[in-house]
């Protein structure tokens, strides 16, 4: 009896919760194909009585969503790529090779992980203009192409390669990166999987950088679009809205996807060595 | 001759797999943090940016100025309300969902993990212009919600002293499944044996849970306080969004504040002392905390 209470009540917390959880998400879900001005009513509607596209159609049509759709995937797939190959190398000469100061080099990489994003930001906005880089995808690419916390990913996981068949290569000829490149990647598929998740949400979440760097409004990503189509369409509630679940879809999607893959890689992040 | 040039060709390789992430961390990290101490010592201001010669060096100037900036103070004010309040509840609703989802009794807890995580991965940009219109004093949802228990309406982002419990609540939202995730980690490590010893000296749920899991959780917690200080200091995007840092300035946050500094007055200079401010607690926070652990080990 007293076990089917608590069992009543944990199953009634976690119903309550899950439902708070996603009331906002569900609330900006039906909103988006709600006709114009009809989600701004007392008392707040949570059901369609009519259902529209034509938000969705004039975020396509009228102000140009899919192009910043295309510019926040294009990006964020070029970052990635780069991101997995420059920290996998990184990641796994710490791990498996040796050099000096391999010790020393590590734990300052990692001292460095609570230097906050922002300090750096000035500097190297000022470096990036001196290159030209500003106002180009170039300025997000270049300062995205290498990670301490992607090296460390990569590094905790590459530990666990037996060293004997890295010999094993090594003795029938192999190169070293032909080593890397056919033997060590493969190996690091599941890590791998996992920093590209979080690489690639990472860059198409990021707003203030983008904001910084991409001044033409061709170029915006659609953190930076959305932000700037509040700015004129404020009023509009439901386009908003279309325009927010369209931000969030595709990151959702792979999130949905992949779970697995990220959980494992917040856990193995999240472990202290 | 042979030989020193054989030598040089032995570079070790592990330098090869290294330079391309340690050059691009060096050039497009390091060096800009290195940059920025300097850049704070200098009046670098809209002038300098288009004409170098412009640049002065003014010694602590900045910092002093700092100091008599009441900008300054209301925004280190503000930060430190986020993140000393949302900072905690974040962490203890995080602590909830992880005990209600990790329950022997419940069952599909994948589900309910999913559903919790949810809004993490979610763009912040997106969700703050979500939660702006779920704040509306009139037909936002909250409100309604809250009339329904006979509380009146609330202009939470009209109202300064509401606009930083606004944001709080939505930052809570927005991220307490992802210590959640690392608590649930947490507590599957500890022992199960702990617990049926305790049952067996008659232990109580709560006395379970003061006496085993929240020792037994130490290093997790330790890494989720720091991790979510880190996190919270930075505040930036919601007031961005939300408030614009308003109403009356009672949002607006450290960074918000470099960066109209910096990127919309062009005051370089003195939005790089602003930064090493924000470092600077930053790296005391996280210190002071390992300290704290380190004094309950001991």
């Amino acid at each position: 009896m007293r076990r089917w209470a608590s069992k009543v009540l944990l199953y009634g917390l976690l119903a309550i919760s899950a439902a708070l959880t996603l009331l906002p998400l569900l609330w900006m879900l039906l909103a988006s194909f709600m006709p114009a001005g009809s989600s701004n009513t007392y008392p707040p509607r949570l059901h369609l009585s009519e259902a529209t596209l034509v938000h969705y159609t004039a975020l396509f049509t009228r102000l140009n969503l899919a192009h910043y759709l295309l510019n926040s995937a294009l990006l964020s797939s070029i970052v990635t790529v780069v991101a997995l190959l420059f920290n996998s190398m990184a990641g796994y000469a710490f791990a498996k090779l040796n050099f000096a100061g391999r010790n020393q080099i590590f734990r300052t990489l990692l001292a460095a992980l609570i230097i906050p994003a922002q300090v750096s930001m000035l500097p190297l906005f000022l470096l990036l203009k001196h290159l030209g880089f500003i106002n180009t995808y170039w300025g997000i690419i270049i300062p995205g192409m290498a990670s301490i916390f992607g090296i460390f990913l990569i590094r905790q996981y590459a530990l666990s390669i037996p060293n004997s068949l890295l010999d094993a290569a090594r003795i029938d000829g192999a190169g070293e990166f032909r080593i890397y490149w056919s033997l060590v990647l493969p190996l690091c598929k599941p890590i791998l999987v996992t920093l590209a998740i979080f690489t690639f949400m990472g860059t198409w979440n990021d707003f203030m950088w983008p904001l910084i760097v991409l001044t033409d409004d061709t170029l915006y990503t659609l953190p930076v679009a959305l932000a700037n189509l509040l700015g004129e369409h404020v009023q509009d509630t439901e386009l908003m809205m279309a325009g927010a679940v369209l931000t969030v879809l595709p990151v959702m999607v792979v999130f949905m996807v992949l779970q697995k893959y990220y959980i494992a890689g917040l856990l193995l992040g999240g472990v202290k060595e | 001759m042979m030989a020193g040039r054989k030598a040089a060709w032995h570079i070790n390789p592990a330098y090869w797999f290294l330079a391309p992430a340690l050059g691009a961390i060096f050039t497009f990290l390091f060096l800009p943090v290195a940059a920025a101490l300097l850049l704070s010592f200098t009046d670098f201001d809209i002038y300098a940016l288009g004409n170098p010669d412009f640049l002065r060096f003014v010694g602590i100037q900045n910092y002093l100025h700092l100091l008599q900036d009441p900008l300054f103070w209301k925004a280190l004010l503000n930060t430190a309300y986020f993140a000393l309040l949302g900072g905690p509840l974040s962490v203890a609703v995080s602590l909830g969902a992880a005990l209600l989802v990790n329950a022997k009794l419940v069952r599909c807890k994948g589900f309910f993990r999913a559903i919790f995580f949810l809004p993490v991965v979610t763009t912040l940009i997106a969700v703050a212009v979500v939660w702006r219109y779920l704040y509306h004093p009139r037909y936002g949802l909250l409100n309604y919600g809250l009339s329904l228990l006979g509380i009146g309406p609330i202009d939470w982002l009209g109202d300064p002293h509401w606009a930083m419990p606004a944001i709080i609540l939505m930052a809570i939202w927005k991220n307490f499944g992802f210590n959640m995730i690392i608590f649930i980690a947490g507590l599957q490590n500890i022992p199960e044996h702990l617990y049926e010893a305790a049952r067996i000296d008659g232990a109580n749920a709560w006395q379970q849970f003061r006496c085993i899991t929240l020792p037994m959780l130490g290093p997790t917690f330790l890494f989720v306080a720091i991790m979510t200080m880190i996190g919270y200091l930075q505040l930036f995007a919601e007031p961005y969004v939300m408030t614009q840092g308003g109403p009356s300035n009672s949002t607006l946050s450290i960074v918000l504040l470099m960066y109209e500094e910096g990127f919309r007055w062009w005051n370089m200079g003195y939005a790089a002392a602003v930064a090493f401010v924000l470092f600077a607690i930053i790296l005391a926070a996280t210190l002071l905390q390992l300290k704290f652990r380190r004094a309950d080990d001991a």
